[in-house]
């Protein structure tokens, strides 16, 4: 368990606090904590637990279901590649080899350099232009292994911050 | 005279480069002599086409597209801001695209053409129509409309939406108050769909209506949209959507001054493809884990929180606003034997013009892939489609000439699904599609069926072996065998339908399964086609 900063356990004591009360409130909080500190952190579950006064399981239970969510910090950056039907048509296959040689990882790793996280991804909606990449917030469509390099050397030279 | 160029916002015009776009117009134009207003509209659907960008002239929109960042000085110089049709990108007049002009575009009426976020714009284009009369009905008489219109769940199960409406209109809520919901299943996790993202950033106001009179029409007051995280720009345009609509009275505690109350929220799904199923949809907006429920109870009764609960794709309740302002009879007068009104074809894939295609039920799937598609987008030939979605079959090109509705697929043991089509070419290899088919339902198997759940990973295993050649008939009789268990030993359709592209695959391809020999190397370069 890696130690978390009193910041961001204020981070997460406010969120717990505004979303506690409304109707299925666990799956917001999640979203909230992760979209501000990129990952789950294990020192959330007792504090979400006693604020919906459910046990420390039932908290893990949900996180470990949902592959959105993570317990561990990601990379700077975070690359989907969609592995889906429509994108295997047009090369994905293909693309996540390259990309998984390219970064030096394979799913659910994250660069030694602490750069790049590397998920799977199941659907962007953009299957008439496939293959799909998510960089953060952004998808970006048409992408071969050529074309990710591209985009490659964009993020690493550009100081962007992709949440 | 001032210039209007419409730029989509949608999630595939802007995976293609269209805000770089929008940024590049604004600066290209600075010096032009008239103004220049940017519209940035939803996407007309027209994939093939994006960035499409629209020039607005007295004829109508002239369309350009697909459009490169690099394409603009020289569109710029060739008179685009004028509707000049010099440029080699220039399509035309935009409604005169055949691609759009031969569809019958009922729910995508307004798709691309208005701008998503502006009540005045939605208004303009018989936007709130359906709503208003609404507000003037009882609820039973909505829930008739519904009734009359043969509309059917969209989501792929094909359930007729108006008696679902009136189980939860005749439902008495348990507990002391009287909450009913309505919860829109926006988890379009079926890769090769994308209609519902569509409604959602091209048209939200239509999604927000439709939830609305469905509220109206069985008397709840609450609804949720669950919308799946893979949407970031949905959840954006959506939210945005509600807040605007709320604070123009058309949704809230008093609707359109009618003392009528509905509130609605966007609630976030996590990546689980499972919570597409509404009973694993309610565990998740419950906060749970999105575990499917054993039916009965029905939703309609114990649903949300344990009380009656309408849960309905978007393409359903988006259909509603029409419905209701044109009539039962009007949407039904479009298509085909039980499959009334229109379905959303979503051509994607492999395929040189991808798009959504809107148009009543009973066209075939060779006009879809010939005449709308062009054919494949390498070039090569088409071999193999899957409708439906990953748990839809694989069709060869002897079952091209099937109409596209719900009951003539069920007879070739294939589903229309949520109208999802995605094309492959002949380098395709079946053997590893249907691996993934049972690798895909190991990954997002809930668990709570044990055929779904181990069944699926060792499914995974068997054809493995058989890809290998390892001890294949007993492989392919223990393969026929597990498909049986699944199908038939699981609650819902993650299990019961992951068969159906396994066995495809197996009995149309089956000479994919077969060990590599340099033939089949012939077949990889084209030389020797055959479905």
């Amino acid at each position: 368990m890696s130690a978390i900063s009193a910041e961001d356990l204020t981070t997460i004591n406010t969120l717990v606090e505004r979303l506690k009360q409304q109707p299925g409130a666990l799956l917001p909080i999640l979203h909230g904590i992760q979209e501000q500190l990129g990952y789950i952190p294990s020192a959330a579950t007792p504090i979400i637990a006693s604020a919906l006064m459910q046990t420390r399981a039932e908290i893990e239970g949900v996180i470990s279901f949902y592959h959105h969510f993570r317990a561990t910090r990601p990379g700077r950056k975070q690359l989907q590649i969609c592995r889906a039907e429509a994108c295997q048509a047009r090369g994905s296959r293909e693309l996540e080899k390259h990309v998984q040689v390219r970064l030096g990882i394979g799913y659910h790793q994250t660069t030694a350099d602490q750069e790049y996280s590397l998920e799977p991804v199941y659907c962007l909606g953009n299957c008439a232009c496939g293959p799909s990449v998510r960089v953060g917030h952004e998808i970006i469509g048409k992408v071969n292994p050529q074309r990710f390099d591209q985009l490659l050397e964009q993020l690493s030279t550009l100081p962007l911050e992709f949440k | 005279m001032s210039v209007t160029v419409f730029i989509p916002r949608d999630t595939t015009a802007l995976a293609l480069g269209a805000q770089q776009i929008a940024v590049r117009i604004e600066e290209l134009t600075q010096d032009h002599g008239d103004p220049i207003k940017i519209v940035r509209n939803g996407s007309r659907g027209l994939f093939w086409l994006e960035p499409l960008i629209e020039i607005e002239t007295d004829q109508g929109r002239v369309a350009y597209g697909p459009v490169s960042i690099d394409d603009l000085p020289g569109l710029l110089d060739a008179g685009m801001l004028n509707g000049s049709q010099q440029h080699p990108l220039c399509q035309g007049l935009t409604e005169a695209i055949p691609y759009l002009k031969n569809q019958q575009r009922l729910t995508f009426a307004r798709a691309g053409i208005t701008d998503p976020l502006s009540i005045d714009d939605y208004l303009a284009h018989a936007g709130f129509k359906g709503l208003n009369k609404a507000l003037q009905s009882s609820p039973q008489a909505i829930v008739d409309a519904v009734k009359t219109s043969g509309l059917r769940g969209r989501g792929g199960a094909a359930f007729p939406t108006g008696i679902k409406w009136q189980t939860v209109l005749d439902a008495q809520a348990k507990g002391g108050d009287a909450q009913k919901y309505i919860v829109c299943n926006a988890d379009e996790g079926d890769s090769g769909t994308f209609a519902d993202r569509l409604v959602m950033e091209a048209d939200p106001y239509m999604l927000i209506e439709g939830m609305c009179i469905a509220g109206l029409a069985v008397g709840a007051t609450q609804g949720y949209i669950y919308l799946r995280s893979e949407y970031p720009q949905a959840q954006q345009i959506l939210n945005q959507a509600i807040e605007r609509a709320t604070q123009a009275g058309y949704l809230g505690e008093n609707l359109c001054g009618t003392g009528k109350c509905f509130h609605l929220e966007v609630r976030l799904g996590a990546g689980a493809y499972i919570c597409g199923e509404e009973t694993s949809l309610l565990e998740s907006l419950e906060g749970k884990r999105g575990m499917v429920r054993a039916k009965p109870p029905l939703p309609a009764l114990v649903g949300l929180f344990g009380r009656p609960t309408v849960v309905n794709n978007v393409l359903s309740l988006a259909a509603i606003p029409y419905i209701l302002a044109e009539g039962g009879e009007a949407y039904a007068n479009f298509g085909m034997g039980r499959s009334r009104g229109t379905l959303a074809f979503q051509l994607a894939g492999n395929i040189a013009r991808g798009g959504l295609i809107e148009l009543a039920f009973g066209t075939s799937l060779r006009e879809l892939l010939e005449e709308y598609g062009n054919g494949s987008a390498t070039g090569k030939p088409l071999r193999a489609v899957q409708v439906g979605g990953p748990l839809g079959a694989y069709l060869p090109e002897s079952q091209w000439d099937t109409p596209m509705d719900y009951e003539a697929f069920a007879n070739i043991g294939a589903v229309l699904g949520h109208g999802g089509i995605v094309a492959f070419d002949n380098s395709v290899e079946m053997a590893q599609q249907a691996r993934f088919a049972m690798e895909f339902c190991a990954v997002e198997s809930c668990g709570k069926c044990t055929p779904c759940r181990i069944g699926s990973t060792r499914g995974v295993e068997v054809i493995d072996r058989l890809i290998c050649n390892d001890n294949r008939d007993a492989n392919l009789l223990l393969l026929n065998d597990l498909c049986d268990t699944l199908e038939l030993g699981s609650l819902c359709a993650m299990g019961g339908m992951t068969p159906n592209p396994v066995r495809s695959a197996l009995h149309h391809f089956s000479e994919d399964f077969l060990p590599k020999l340099p033939s089949s190397a012939a077949r990889l370069s084209g030389e020797n086609d055959h479905a």
